[in-house]
């Protein structure tokens, strides 16, 4: 019998690490596979992400104008771009939500597969479904007038920094999906969190038309550092740049986000998974 | 197979396959507590089936649960293979196969990449995991819907694929929770079908249903589980003898000859019959099955009494509760 396959394995140090490598590479194989399989969600994730182009170039733009005579759907794209990675968390906590309570969470965890893959799996293979959707997006952006005035290694940097809070994001996805009692919850949780996350920021309209107590929010907020920093790497107006910290070095405040919610958001997550066996 | 695993424990001087003393667990949440395991205490025998027979709510979910490794009890101990389910969780996980309620597939994978996962998850190698795939593909029948989406598979099949998966890496051990729930009746035969091969292959196997008839077929001993506690334990004959076996009922079509009726019926029965004088029906305890059923429709027949309704009533899981406990089965979900 080749029940012997199955038999415990080395589980610490090197083989133990393979192992959570090679079984998180298999979850995020597993979670790819669903995309072409459902299309809907991803061509609805990035019609989403249209409609805000559309909705804010051509029906709002015109009443929101730029100092120097930006063009203010250049102005606008950085910011598209951030606001999808935000809403990463919801494709992350509804994916986890599913995964609990069609019971595929109860089966992963019977089997002798490294603890850790399930969450790893999800948040890498979320990276990567973002990134797809941000070729999308900044293909239809290039239609629309946005463009890159600088060169190839800062816009890989930028791309580089949206991947990067696209993983802390689903960080927070993954905390929230393993916390709420339903999937539909999960939808609304993860709106209800990131609609005021998004739009209290630099991404629509210039802070310092937000009443004062909200400025120093909307300047701190990573959605907007994110987007400042997008729009510095890639020369694209930001014309309302305050002499506040944040707004003076984005992308340092932008990757201080990215650790201190992994650092929050990770550990809850996983003490989330961990209370599943109580 | 059938004796790996009695010889492994043999080995080891591990005397049962599943051994359960006093598990506890106690479902906590701001407005109630719900002691969902109140005491169970389980041994099944390599090669041999448990069933563990009760009504939603009873505890039997979380008993499984607590065997995979999937909850931790709050008192108690149990060991699977001589693994202790708490503290060595990844051994007995590499030894066991799980199959639930839920059909825990993916329904975005097509049944042939679910099962290779499922291997790889195993540890297997990827080439392992693909010939293992194909060979349970072919075992439980779907070969022809291998590469098509979970999603558009009856139910019987995605309890079948589910049931595969559980086998991928030929477990000593297998936990069926409600194996047959929610099928159709050809999907319950055919999944019966399944299991009892692996019974015949030497299984050992935890089965929960809800089904007295379910773990008569395929249990050789059974456990009857309520309010998180075992109430009785014995053969599907022991619990069926407990609870008074088969019953002839009949309901006759005329108030006045309800009378005559019974005098018939009587010959063909053991002790006096029972009649509920308001809905006509006449019921009397038998063992003579089919038989006795045959020659009361004769005699009847033969007495030109007109009937409304006649059967061979046998014991359900309410008549067992019934006898055990006086009260009905009450779902409690």
């Amino acid at each position: 019998m080749t029940s012997g396959t199955a038999r415990a394995r080395s589980r610490t140090g090197v083989g133990g690490l393979r192992q959570s490598a090679s079984d998180g590479l298999i979850i995020t194989w597993r979670n790819l596979k669903r995309i072409p399989r459902i299309p809907e969600l991803a061509i609805f994730a990035v019609l989403q992400s249209i409609m805000f182009v559309l909705l804010f170039a051509f029906v709002f733009g015109g009443a929101i104008p730029l100092p120097g005579g930006g063009n203010y759907r250049e102005y606008l794209m950085p910011g598209i771009f951030a606001q999808t990675i935000v809403f990463a968390a919801a494709t992350t906590a509804i994916g986890m939500s599913e995964d609990v309570h069609k019971g595929l969470i109860d089966r992963f965890r019977s089997l002798p597969m490294a603890r850790s893959a399930i969450l790893t799996g999800r948040t890498l293979s979320d990276v990567v479904y973002n990134g797809g959707i941000l070729i999308v997006l900044m293909l239809s952006g290039l239609l629309v007038g946005w463009t890159v005035r600088t060169g190839l290694p800062p816009f890989l940097e930028g791309v580089g920094l949206l991947l990067l809070f696209a993983f802390a994001m689903s960080w927070i996805g993954v905390w929230l999906g393993l916390s709420v009692p339903s999937v539909e919850v999960a939808q609304q949780a993860v709106f209800i969190v990131l609609f005021p996350i998004t739009f209290v920021s630099n991404v629509f309209v210039p802070p310092q038309t937000l009443p004062s107590w909200l400025q120093p929010i909307a300047e701190w907020n990573p959605t907007s550092t994110l987007t400042a920093s997008l729009r510095g790497l890639w020369g694209n107006p930001n014309p309302y740049a305050s002499t506040g910290f944040p707004s003076q070095h984005p992308v340092l405040v932008t990757l201080l986000w990215v650790v201190v919610i992994v650092a929050i958001f990770a550990p809850l997550g996983i003490r989330r998974y961990r209370l599943m066996s109580h | 197979m059938p004796h790996a695993l009695a010889a492994r424990l043999e080995a080891r001087a591990i005397p049962a396959a599943i051994s359960a003393q006093g598990l506890v667990k106690v479902y906590r949440s701001r407005k109630s507590e719900v002691r969902a395991l109140d005491g169970i205490d389980l041994e099944v025998e390599a090669g041999t089936v448990l069933g563990l027979l009760g009504p939603n709510g009873a505890g039997k979910t979380t008993t499984v649960r607590i065997l995979a490794t999937l909850l931790r009890p709050d008192a108690g101990t149990a060991t699977v293979a001589g693994f202790d389910v708490v503290r060595q969780a990844q051994e007995v996980r590499s030894i066991i196969g799980l199959s639930g309620q839920y059909a825990a597939v993916d329904e975005n994978l097509t049944g042939r990449e679910n099962l290779w996962m499922f291997g790889r998850l195993y540890q297997m190698s990827s080439t392992a995991a693909r010939q293992r795939a194909v060979e349970l593909l072919d075992q439980f029948g779907l070969v022809e819907a291998a590469d098509r989406v979970v999603k558009t598979y009856s139910g019987g099949m995605r309890r079948r694929l589910d049931l595969a998966g559980s086998l991928i890496s030929h477990p000593l051990l297998l936990f069926l929770d409600e194996p047959t729930t929610g099928l159709d009746p050809q999907g319950r035969l055919g999944m019966w079908d399944v299991i009892r091969d692996l019974v015949r292959e030497g299984a050992t196997l935890l089965l929960t249903t809800q089904y007295l008839e379910e773990a008569d077929e395929l249990a050789d001993t059974i456990a009857v589980v309520d309010h998180g506690k075992i109430i009785a334990r014995g053969t599907a004959d022991e619990l069926k003898s407990q609870v008074g076996g088969e019953r002839i009922e009949v309901i006759v079509h005329d108030q006045a000859d309800l009378d005559r009726a019974r005098q018939l019926l009587a010959p063909a029965g053991i002790g006096e019959p029972h009649v509920d004088e308001h809905t006509r029906r006449i019921s009397i305890a038998t063992d003579r099955g089919a038989q006795g059923l045959v020659q009361v429709v004769r005699d009847l027949d033969e007495a030109s009494i007109r009937i409304n309704d006649i059967g061979l009533r046998r014991p359900t899981l309410d008549d067992v509760f019934l006898s055990l406990t006086g009260h009905e089965s009450e779902s409690t979900e």
